[in-house]
């Protein structure tokens, strides 16, 4: 099928609202749109990080799936307490894949499941006393961590516990940093709340402790990965090709992270922010505090990569912007023979994309230098700032859809028809039983690392392996097949 | 009275950002900006307003209280 035009995308958005009520219909029309280039700002066109509609399947997380799951959690040498119910830690155990090193339990507790277990008794009388038994078994079960943060779930909020003392109290006593993080989950319309308060909270908590600390030494090539959860291990990748041209990667936020990396973070020249929505807040307080920069990078494909890394090195001597074309010279011949051995194999395909971050915008690169091209996109839990960035980056007469429902992302999957979908695991299986190939694009499909040079040959691969599957071909029932195929089929045999 | 980031764009402009409503906008306009006093009235790229109390010209990126006009 050919590229829809800007009268047929709308069309089609006109025919998917058509079922619903008129209340809501009159909402959900405000988060679909047709990309058009020539609007400076999104907010002409789109709105977002607005409440999800009461009644549809939204495919949004909470509060506390941004602060713990997100932003806190990586940092892999404290202690995060899910503190309430057993279950959100359990059921969100391990799932982001954000590797690091280190020995579990020992050093590292990425990987671990640490919570409170809230019955009806501590609902009823409070649960301080509990965190305070908690934070001292941890210390004597697990001596070596760095720091405790205490990630809250809804009911610590509803029946009003004071963890704020517990974690001064616990902090003088084992003088380490015990941090209350009010991430509940019913805050905010989604889980960029979520990393507000987390940043909020690694701001006011972890930051200062090393301001008069001068013994840390630095170098005027210091600088900060910042918003990288090093997912199957996209950190690592990213971090290479910035030590290779030159620069000094001081701190890594948040995968693979420690908390030293962190108090250590305002002492570099440079903060690069790969995910704009989780960490700009941390970025922007560092700049105002500690007359940090920040720039955005995106390290999604060869040609994005060659722009960011002409881009940092931009901030900084001749000797770094020598070390950047160095980079982009060393990877060509190994980039070039990727794009030649996928680009055929994928060429002129069409992927919808939908996940929250960087990701609706920040892959459109990797895909286009594949010679694929991103026919709709959206956000989870973006704000308007991220789609003003969105909008340049996607053709004109795309779709972009904010919020989406499962009912509007398979009505819009069954008149646009992409090759490819990229979108989470609630998504996955209704998508391949459609007989569509999908990609789960929030922790890569158990693959990884899709960042930086070495993760884009991975990503090729990984898309060329959806995309060509010969499993789509057997998507139909033999009995449901016409007759010209069997022909086909019993030639081939 | 929005709390508001100010910090300077790569192209040397103003950008005004309100982290409660997702606003980031351009200044296009500052009603005194001299060395002696800075502030009063902004307008955005967008065409909405808002007044800086006059002071000493800040160290930009900064966080200020500004009245919505």
């Amino acid at each position: 099928m050919s590229a829809l035009s800007k009268e047929e995308t709308e069309a089609l958005i006109q025919e998917v609202l058509e079922v619903y009520p008129e209340k809501a219909q009159k909402d959900r029309a405000k988060h679909l749109a047709v990309n058009d280039q020539s609007l400076e700002k999104s907010n002409k066109c789109i709105t977002s990080n607005r409440k999800s509609l009461p009644g549809v399947m939204t495919i949004r997380g909470c509060a506390y799936a941004g602060s713990k799951g997100v932003v806190w959690g990586p940092i892999k040498d404290m202690i995060h307490i899910s503190h309430g119910p057993v279950g959100c830690g359990q059921y969100s155990r391990a799932g982001r894949r954000n590797y690091y090193v280190g020995t579990t339990g020992v050093n590292t507790f990425g990987t671990m499941n640490f919570t409170s277990d809230f019955q009806e008794k501590d609902i009823v009388f409070g649960g301080d006393k509990k965190l305070a038994k908690l934070i001292d078994e941890i210390e004597d079960l697990f001596p070596l961590n760095k720091g405790i943060s205490i990630q809250s779930e809804c009911p610590i909020g509803l029946i009003g516990d004071d963890i704020e003392a517990v974690a001064k109290q616990k902090n003088k006593e084992h003088e380490k940093p015990v941090v209350p993080v009010r991430c509940e989950g019913f805050r905010g319309v989604s889980q960029s709340l979520g990393h507000h308060i987390a940043n909020d909270a690694i701001r006011d908590w972890i930051l200062p402790n090393r301001d008069n600390d001068n013994s840390f030494e630095g170098t005027p090539y210091d600088v900060a990965v910042i918003g990288d959860y090093n997912i199957g291990g996209d950190a690592w990748a990213s971090r290479t090709l910035l030590e290779e041209m030159g620069l000094r990667v001081v701190a890594q936020w948040s995968g693979d992270g420690t908390v030293a990396e962190m108090e250590n973070t305002p002492k570099v020249k440079l903060n690069l922010i790969h995910c704009y929505r989780s960490m700009n807040y941390i970025a922007r307080h560092m700049e105002e505090k500690y007359e940090i920069p920040w720039i955005e990078y995106n390290f999604f494909g060869p040609t994005k990569i060659a722009e960011s890394l002409r881009k940092i090195a931009s901030h900084f001597d001749d000797k770094i912007k020598a070390g950047a074309e160095k980079v982009i010279k060393r990877y060509e011949a190994e980039y070039n023979a990727v794009i030649a051995k996928f680009r055929p194999r994928l060429e002129g395909k069409r992927v919808m994309l939908y996940v929250g971050g960087l990701r609706p915008r920040h892959v459109i690169g990797a895909y286009e230098d594949l010679g694929m091209e991103v026919v709709g996109t959206g956000y989870e839990f973006a704000h308007n700032d991220d789609y003003d960035r969105t909008i340049k980056e996607m053709g004109n007469a795309t779709l972009l859809y904010d919020d989406v429902t499962g009912y509007e992302f398979e009505e819009f999957v069954k008149k646009v028809k992409p090759d490819l979908i990229g979108s989470g695991i609630k998504e996955k299986y209704i998508f391949q039983k459609m007989g569509v190939p999908f990609r789960q694009m929030h922790s890569w499909d158990y693959s990884g690392p899709y960042h930086g040079y070495d993760g884009f040959a991975i990503f090729a691969r990984d898309m060329d392996m959806t995309l060509n599957n010969p499993c789509w071909n057997n998507i139909k029932a033999p009995w449901k097949q016409d007759a010209a195929e069997d022909v086909a089929v019993a030639a081939g045999a | 009275m929005p709390s508001i980031m100010l910090r300077h764009r790569d192209d040397g402009k103003l950008l005004f950002y309100v982290a409660k409503k997702d606003l980031e906008e351009t200044v296009e306009s500052l009603e005194f900006d001299s060395p002696e006093k800075w502030g009063g009235e902004v307008v955005l790229g967008d065409g909405s307003r808002y007044y800086f109390e006059p002071m000493e010209p800040p160290k930009i990126p900064i966080t200020l209280r500004a009245k919505r006009l």
